[in-house]
């Protein structure tokens, strides 16, 4: 693989580029579903290829190809550069890079039990195991599992010299359980919807989820939904569950934070960010206990968003997002770093495959734990409701306006679960949300949460991402408006 | 065997018909008799701009050859994007080693019979050929209409072409061929944008320049907007936000969807769930319309009446969903094994004769929607959908527009809002970015449900 990226990378120098980098990534992944007691998707794949990107006459150029062959690499480097050129007629100013260092690095993500010497056999056997506990409640329409298992091989070579070769693996797995009475679906999903838990780890992850052993009560709570109370419209505290809030965090601190965004790459597709560069430092993002980072290195945890190097050779960092409430920091590239004078890139850069041009993704956007154990999060208010698993999300395309709706809440009375709520849903906008932040819960309800479904970019790319929270309270936020009126 | 490439080249039917043939000689040295194969590949580029330059220009090609076996009421699949021996060998080794792990299926189907397709035509040559070059001028000469505003324009020209071929060992030998443009900008003014984008099998079927004259007369239009609050208004939807919204239920017209109790068509199939003034079909022959004739098990897609007069007739089967149900298949099955069955992919909402300024002339009070954004099912059984309004949203009174809004976000019912159509206008092909893109038209309704209002 490093002979084939040297050699793309020389053809690409050859025709006069200014800077050239290069990424051959050979993939492999096996995916496993079942069905009311069925196989549902049994399949593995395989993939191949090179993407080459170039700068020439200050213009960016990208081309990707499978053909290995060299004619085939050849024309790739040909295109890339002529594309660049192309680009050169709609230019306003050259591209220009925040400096980086050279590397020769090898590194392979930790992976205690290779999932892919694991039998399918025996991940079929857990997963029909799930299925039909699943469906020895009656109430159970539609049962559900999934699992997947990626690992890719990237090398990465630069005209600046580096020669950066990674094999990241990643697992997931979850189910879910549908009942449909009357005129209503309710549905509970484990440990996540969409899915499941995904995270940079092998098969041993999932062992810890424990999935047989939680089916049980997920099916009872999917029934129970049909007979529980409308979730009321009004203005409540509120309680979140970690993964609930992963995806909170996701949509209103990781995205809004991409400077790519902010400067208007995204203006006609993912959309910009209300984090304008003049709140640098200015904004308060949220209250005083409020901190994010966004962090892609193995100590943060193996997240969906770990690497040891992004995907144009940049060392993986943590930065700062919200230090207690105010906003700190951008996730950038070597080029939206320099375009707002600074001095280096926070490594971001990721792209999906070898066909595809690296944007500035989120690593691992994290909240980080608070101080309070579990009970003062649900004791510091007489009164709130506690929303677990996401079920329905949205938000406007410059992040302010958020909903979400949840699979199943509970309305909380000093500390208490005192009946079940169904079809809950939450609303606000961003900054006010985050500032009514009143408790977080501490480290040992920590989780770093997998989203494997991010979309951006044009063509689009969807990318997994990680996410640490645990449980929190918000203070009198909208609530039910999805259902009212 | 291994099959030569040209660099640059995609693949053909004779050359799939090579590449058969090796699977079937991987397939048969393992004892396994039934295969299928589906070959896709696609040429595809796209100049994207922001900033009123380009600041992202890419080109990409690729190939898949996707191997499914059937051993002993059993069934898996493996994939992969080399096309030599040993590739196609491993392919052919992994979907029978997975086959063999599975349980036996009595309900499995044997492989798919050869049947007659329906004759489409959707490739230009022109659009397979475009350039860097040709997309660039194209983008230079729609930023230069925006720029001359005083706004800064955003978006992308795309050109591809794709081909899939599907073949099995029971004579299923079947291809399509297809090129795709399209063109999206959005003109962003100072506290205002507007939004125009287009697709077609050919890149002379429309005019980036007129595109970004649309774009940028809905930023001047927008600028300065006010805010209203939220509630039930009338609405003009434009083409993109129906097929958006609308588009959200399609796949729920699905015969596994309903045997799983997982469609809000689960015991409302054949009685009156919308207006009259409903009607919509799938219809691979449209002229407006794009795609493979088709399905994944290679059997020809099947023009189906999916409402009428408001009246959910037709839902689509797979061959495995239609043996249970004891009907014949649409065609609309996706690749085998699969858990969600099938889905109408061509979408044809028939239109009126009401066209969009009729619409607005004929309103005392309601929103102009151009665009919707980031829709979600909030409730599946009901439909009811969340989102925001986006890139130009505009307050109807007396008859006129009269000034920019401040974006909304909407919970709404499709079942509701079917019901609450007062007008429709021709249909177009219509493309969006929340559901792919289908022959629909303006729409006018009331008591559409705003519930927030956003910042901007």
């Amino acid at each position: 693989m490093k002979e084939l990226a040297l050699e793309a990378l020389d053809c690409a120098l050859r025709r006069g580029v200014s800077y050239a980098d290069v990424r051959v990534i050979e993939s492999r992944e096996r995916e496993l579903s079942t069905k009311n007691g069925r196989p549902g998707n049994v399949s593995s794949g395989e993939s191949q290829g090179l993407g080459i990107r170039v700068l020439a006459e200050g213009c960016w150029g990208f081309a990707a190809t499978d053909d290995l062959s060299k004619p085939g690499v050849e024309t790739a480097a040909q295109l890339a550069v002529g594309i660049a050129r192309a680009s050169a007629l709609a230019k306003k100013r050259d591209v220009a890079l925040a400096p980086e260092d050279k590397y020769e690095v090898t590194w392979a993500s930790p992976c205690r039990i290779d999932p892919f010497s694991v039998s399918v056999e025996e991940q079929l056997s857990l997963l029909l195991a799930v299925d039909a506990e699943l469906r020895r409640n009656p109430g159970i329409t539609l049962a559900q599992t999934a699992m997947a298992f990626h690992r890719s091989r990237q090398v990465f070579v630069s005209s600046l010299g580096s020669v950066i070769d990674q094999t990241r693996t990643s697992s997931g797995a979850g189910f879910e359980a549908l009942s449909f009475r009357e005129d209503e679906i309710q549905k509970r999903s484990y440990p996540n919807s969409f899915g499941g838990q995904y995270q940079l780890r092998g098969y041993e992850l999932i062992g810890e989820l424990a999935l047989l052993e939680h089916a049980p009560r997920v099916a009872e709570q999917a029934v129970a939904l049909h007979a529980a109370d409308q979730c009321p419209e009004g203005r409540f505290d509120l309680i979140l569950d970690g993964s609930q809030l992963a995806l909170q965090v996701h949509e209103s601190i990781g995205h809004p934070i991409e400077l790519d965004r902010v400067l208007g790459s995204e203006a006609n597709y993912a959309g910009m960010s209300f984090l304008t560069l003049d709140k640098l430092n200015k904004l308060r993002y949220g209250s005083e206990i409020v901190n994010a980072v966004c962090d892609a290195r193995l100590e943060h945890g193996p997240g969906l968003g770990t690497f040891a190097f992004d995907d144009e050779g940049v060392p993986a960092q943590s930065a700062d997002i919200i230090r207690n409430g105010q906003f700190v920091g951008y996730m950038t590239s070597r080029e939206t770093a320099a375009a707002i004078g600074q001095a280096r890139s926070n490594g971001t850069m990721r792209a999906t495959s070898w066909a595809r041009l690296p944007l500035i993704r989120m690593t691992n956007v994290s909240l980080l734990p608070g101080d309070e154990t579990l009970e003062d999060v649900f004791g510091g208010v007489s009164r709130a409701i506690y929303m677990e698993t996401n079920r329905s999300w949205s938000i406007d395309d410059k992040r302010y306006n958020f909903q979400f709706g949840c699979e199943i809440a509970w309305e909380i009375r000093d500390g208490q679960r005192v009946r079940m709520l169904k079809n809950p849903t939450y609303s606000g906008i961003t900054t006010e949300f985050w500032n009514s932040c009143e408790a977080i819960a501490n480290r040992d309800h920590w989780v770093l949460w997998g989203v494997p479904n991010c979309g951006k970019g044009q063509p689009e790319q969807v990318i997994g991402t990680g996410h640490g929270a645990s449980p929190a309270r918000f203070r009198n936020i909208a609530i039910g408006a999805a259902y009212g009126g | 065997m291994a099959v030569e490439r040209t660099a640059g080249s995609l693949p053909d039917l004779d050359r799939c018909r090579d590449l058969f043939g090796a699977v079937q000689a991987a397939a048969r040295s393992l004892g396994v008799s039934d295969v299928e194969a589906l070959f896709a590949a696609h040429r595809d580029a796209l100049t994207r701009f922001a900033n009123n330059t380009i600041h992202q220009n890419v080109a990409e090609q690729a190939q898949w050859l996707s191997v499914r076996v059937l051993i002993d009421q059993r069934t898996a699949r493996a994939t992969t994007n080399r096309f030599d021996a040993h590739s196609i060998r491993s392919a052919v080794e992994q979907a029978a080693a997975l086959a063999k792990s599975v349980a036996s299926d009595p309900n499995l189907l044997a492989l798919a019979e050869p049947e007659a397709l329906p004759d489409v035509a959707r490739y230009d040559q022109a659009t397979a050929e475009a350039t860097p070059e040709d997309r660039a001028r194209a983008v230079t000469e729609a930023i230069r209409v925006v720029e001359s505003a005083g706004q800064t324009a955003a978006g992308i020209y795309s050109t591809g072409q794709t081909f899939e071929a599907l073949l099995n060992s029971r004579g299923v030998s079947v291809c399509h061929q297809e090129t795709l443009a399209q063109f999206s900008i959005t003109a962003m003014a100072q506290d205002s944008s507007g939004w125009a984008k287009a697709s077609a099998v050919a890149r002379d079927a429309f005019d980036a320049v007129e595109l970004a004259r649309c774009a940028s007369d809905k930023a001047r239009l927008s600028r300065n907007p006010r805010e209203i609050p939220p509630g039930r208004y009338s609405v003009v939807l434009e083409p993109a936000a129906v097929l958006d919204l609308v588009g959200q239920m399609f796949g729920d017209f699905s015969a596994t969807a309903l045997e799983d109790k997982r469609s809000f068509l689960t015991g409302r199939l054949g009685s009156k769930l919308f207006g009259g003034n409903i009607h919509i079909s799938d219809d691979v022959r449209h002229p407006l319309q794009a795609g493979v004739p088709f399905d994944g098990e290679g059997v020809p897609r099947q023009k189906l009446t999916l409402v009428e007069a408001g009246v959910p007739r037709q839902v689509t089967y797979a061959r495995g969903s239609a043996r249970r149900a004891g009907v014949a298949p649409t065609g609309h099955g996706f690749p085998l094994p699969n858990e969600i069955g099938e889905a109408p992919l061509n979408i044809v909402m028939a239109g009126g004769d009401t066209p969009v300024g009729q619409m607005i002339a004929a309103m005392d009070r309601g929103v102009l929607v151009t665009r919707l954004w980031y829709i979600r099912e909030v409730d599946p059984y009901e439909k009811i959908m969340t989102g925001m309004t986006r890139d130009g949203t505009f307050l109807i009174e007396n008859g006129r527009i009269v000034c920019g809004l401040r974006n909304f976000r909407f919970n709404q019912g499709i079942i509701e809002l079917l019901n609450n159509v007062e007008a429709l206008s021709p249909a177009v092909r219509a493309s969006g970015e929340e559901a792919f893109d289908m022959v629909v038209p303006a729409m006018q309704a009331r008591e559409f449900h705003f519930t927030e209002v956003t910042r901007f």
